[in-house]
């Protein structure tokens, strides 16, 4: 007979067992007995949040810099609805995070008791699994399946719901690691890769002239492995490369076979190749619709192959011809080393086949769609990320962001090179991600430099977390691009809805420096280009939470884009192209 | 600029819907139901209608058979969303076309008339397997197993008979011949 423990004990030695360092949370009625567990396990660490989207955001920007899951603890009711935001988010952009939530009593369960809510009801739509667990004895078996399913295949979040008398009740603990019986779960890659299908891939390879690597998030989920392997398939290969959003750094963002970020604010040759390419090869990415446009006109002419890890992401949006459910690292084994014991000197023998490819992206670089006119007199918002990336290149630098054009443009001017150094709401687009996202880098990695790059009406959504990071010492750095706006409505407004801003302004924005003294942190404020430098410098030399106010010109917009209802081919480039377009309909008008 | 308001793309041309049965069998826990239900829901797939009911009681499977309208793609979707799930064991999808598939709706219906219009409803659900299940002096209780369509046309016929209630199951299905879906 083993010894029992308590419910709260059972989650402690199932954290322990599972390496969980920190767990993000927020106490409350329903959690209590769980909490008055921690003292007893000194290896896990408690980040208390000030609001539970915040514990979600920071467990978040762990798991996305470090690989690992973030762990989550709310309690019941409203516990559990603030912490949904993060949830969706995780779900969206599939992060490994494992929440735990505080539930009523099971005999008050259904009676609307104080704090009740359907927490698994709520959850079920944006986790990957989720259960409410009515008897201690199923208690450690479901936190094992639970940390499986979410670290497992296509990773996500999970959330199991423990009513708090579970929690007090004694039962078992088994370290036995349920296994999830079926592989359809898209756990790793059960389809056996076939030589036969490797060679047709590479047979479409060889005969491509006009071929495009498209990548994403799959490869930093995939592990670090999955990274150096693309860099040496790329090389390998001598084909161009473009990514996601979530996919940045993966790839280096600095190697000439990198074409930048393709999609709706994607640079102008990364979109156009993906149109006109004859073969194009997705790695871990998912045919988003900021990605692809308008679907009928998507790369019209390309073969398409697709590697995914979830079976339900090929053919969801475009068909391919060839596909392949894999994690991406097993895949990269397989094809590199085909590929390699096949094809000696491939890129010098391929050469001319794909020079005249080459020439013609090379002719789309030179638009240089991500130039913008800068300015003596005010910042302008490429410039200050720009500079930030310059003064930061060489130390090991982790951003985070929020959502909006500060987000596009820290996507399109700042070079990552290493994978789990950019840190992104992409899928949900979570205004407030990134000030407590940048929390969770900061635990992960101590001692480096982690920067929020954000706008001033993200960053409001979740700052009350300065307050975290002062209490545990975190010297996160908050870069807030300054225009007043909303800046992306703004942006949609001014081109789409005939100027009428309809409250993206923000009549009445707390003083930023004064915000982070009153929370205990510097404040910075930089109003001029010819300051910014010594400012960010000021910035990464202190060794405390900084908030820096960069006050931005306010009407830029964010170019390159493509417009909706359009293809990759017909992207607007900037403001001048934007005037012709409306007088020549002014034309038509007269 | 373009005439498009919308941050979003404008929707693609679209195939033409047809009938599909999509077979589940699934653990019968707390929720499972509220589960498969809820992605149909929360992806925009259609239900046409829907039976379930547990067939294992050791090993707790339940069989969950939906009739669905949708685009091949789309029909395709569903059974790989589906698949996904941890409280999925495994998913048939058929044709409702499929000669190899048979189907069949069970529906109670409720006559109060006269005997003579009683004779008519009773001659009318002949050929569907009809069974009386409850009889009172000006009313009775009859069962029929047939198509949904069947169904729908006889109901129209026995309509003006003195039918007061009608209750129907979704379609099961069950592949003709020795073999199972594995």
């Amino acid at each position: 007979m083993p010894k029992l423990l308590s419910g709260a004990e059972i989650v402690f030695k199932a954290l322990e067992d599972h390496n969980v360092e920190y767990v993000f949370g927020y106490p409350g009625g329903a959690v209590l007995p769980i909490y008055d567990e921690l003292k007893n396990h000194k290896s896990i660490k408690h980040i208390l949040a000030r609001h539970e989207q915040g514990a979600g955001h920071a467990a978040e920007g762990y798991a996305r810099s470090s690989g690992k899951p973030g762990v989550v603890l709310v309690t019941s009711g409203p516990g559990a609805t603030n912490v949904v935001t993060a949830l969706a988010d995780a779900y969206m952009d599939s992060i490994p995070l494992v929440c735990i939530s505080g539930q009523v009593p099971t005999h008050l369960i259904g009676t609307d008791a104080f704090q009740e809510c359907d927490t698994t009801g709520i959850t079920r739509p944006c986790t990957k699994y989720n259960w409410l667990v009515k008897d201690v004895n199923d208690l450690a078996k479901i936190l094992h399946l639970a940390f499986e399913v979410a670290t497992s295949g296509r990773p996500g979040p999970v959330l199991i719901d423990i009513p708090k008398d579970v929690q007090f009740k004694k039962g078992p603990y088994t370290i036995n690691k349920t296994k999830v019986s079926k592989s359809l779960n898209g756990s790793k890659a059960k389809e056996n890769i076939s030589d036969k299908k490797i060679d047709q891939l590479i047979e479409m390879m060889k005969k491509s002239s006009r071929p495009i690597f498209y990548t994403g998030g799959g490869i930093i989920n995939s592990g670090p492995k999955a990274s150096k392997l693309l860099r040496e398939l790329v090389a390998l290969t001598g084909f161009p490369i473009t990514s996601t959003l979530q996919g940045l750094g993966a790839f280096p963002g600095s190697d000439s076979q990198f074409l930048g970020m393709l999609g709706m604010h994607g640079t102008y040759e990364a979109n156009n190749a993906m149109h006109d390419c004859d073969l194009m090869i997705n790695i871990g990415a998912r045919f988003d619709d900021r990605i692809t446009g308008k679907l009928d006109e998507f790369s019209p002419n390309s073969k398409k192959v697709h590697i995914d890890i979830d079976p339900s992401s090929i053919g969801k949006n475009v068909k391919v011809d060839l596909s392949f459910v894999s994690d991406v690292d097993i895949f990269l084994t397989s094809l590199i080393s085909r590929f390699k014991s096949k094809n000696k000197n491939f890129v010098d023998i391929n050469k001319n086949k794909i020079d005249k490819w080459w020439d013609q992206i090379n002719k789309w670089r030179k638009k240089d769609s991500l130039g913008f006119k800068n300015s003596n007199s005010v910042i302008k918002p490429q410039y200050a990320v720009q500079r930030l990336y310059e003064l930061t290149k060489n130390k090991e630098t982790y951003i985070t962001t929020e959502v909006g054009q500060h987000q596009m443009w820290a996507a399109q001017h700042y070079k990552f090179d290493e994978p789990n150094r950019w840190m992104t709401s992409g899928g949900l687009g979570t205004m407030g991600f990134g000030l407590p996202a940048a929390i969770g880098v900061q635990l992960a990695h101590p001692g480096k430099l982690v920067v929020d790059i954000a706008g001033e009406a993200s960053v409001l959504m979740t700052m009350q977390e300065m307050s975290t990071a002062i209490q545990y010492k975190l010297p996160i750095k908050i870069f807030i691009l300054n225009n007043e706006y909303m800046g992306m409505v703004r942006q949609w407004q001014e081109l789409l809805h005939d100027k009428n801003y309809s409250e993206s302004y923000t009549a009445a924005l707390p003083d930023f420096v004064k915000l982070a003294e009153a929370y205990g942190c510097v404040g910075i404020r930089a109003t001029k280009p010819s300051e910014l430098d010594e400012k960010i410098e000021e910035m990464i030399s202190i060794n405390r939470p900084v908030i820096f106010d960069c006050l931005v010109d306010k009407m830029e917009n964010c170019y390159p884009m493509i417009p909706s209802g359009k293809p990759h081919n017909q992207m607007i480039l900037g403001p001048e192209e934007d005037k012709e377009e409306v007088s020549a309909e002014g034309k038509i008008l007269v | 600029m373009p005439k498009s308001k919308s941050a979003y793309s404008e929707p693609s041309k679209v195939s033409k819907p047809e009938h599909h049965i999509i077979v589940v069998w699934v653990d019968n826990e707390a929720g499972v139901l509220a589960r498969v239900i809820g992605l149909f829901s929360g992806r925009g797939y259609n239900i046409e209608s829907l039976a379930v009911a547990e067939v294992d009681k050791q090993k707790h499977l339940s069989r969950i058979t939906i009739v669905s309208v949708g685009t091949p793609e789309v029909i395709q979707q569903i059974k790989l969303q589906l698949g996904k799930q941890i409280c999925v064991h495994k998913v048939a999808l058929f044709k409702r076309s499929d000669e190899n598939i048979l189907f069949r709706e069970l529906a109670l219906i409720k006559i109060n008339s006269s005997k003579k219009n009683q004779e008519k409803v009773k001659k009318a659900c002949k050929k569907y397997n009809s069974v009386i299940l409850d009889k009172s002096k000006n009313s009775f209780v009859i069962q029929v197993t047939a198509l949904r369509r069947e169904i729908d046309k006889l109901v129209q016929t026995i309509r003006p008979y003195g039918l007061i209630s009608i209750s129907r199951t979704g379609a099961v299905a069950m592949t003709r011949g020795p073999e199972v879906f594995k």
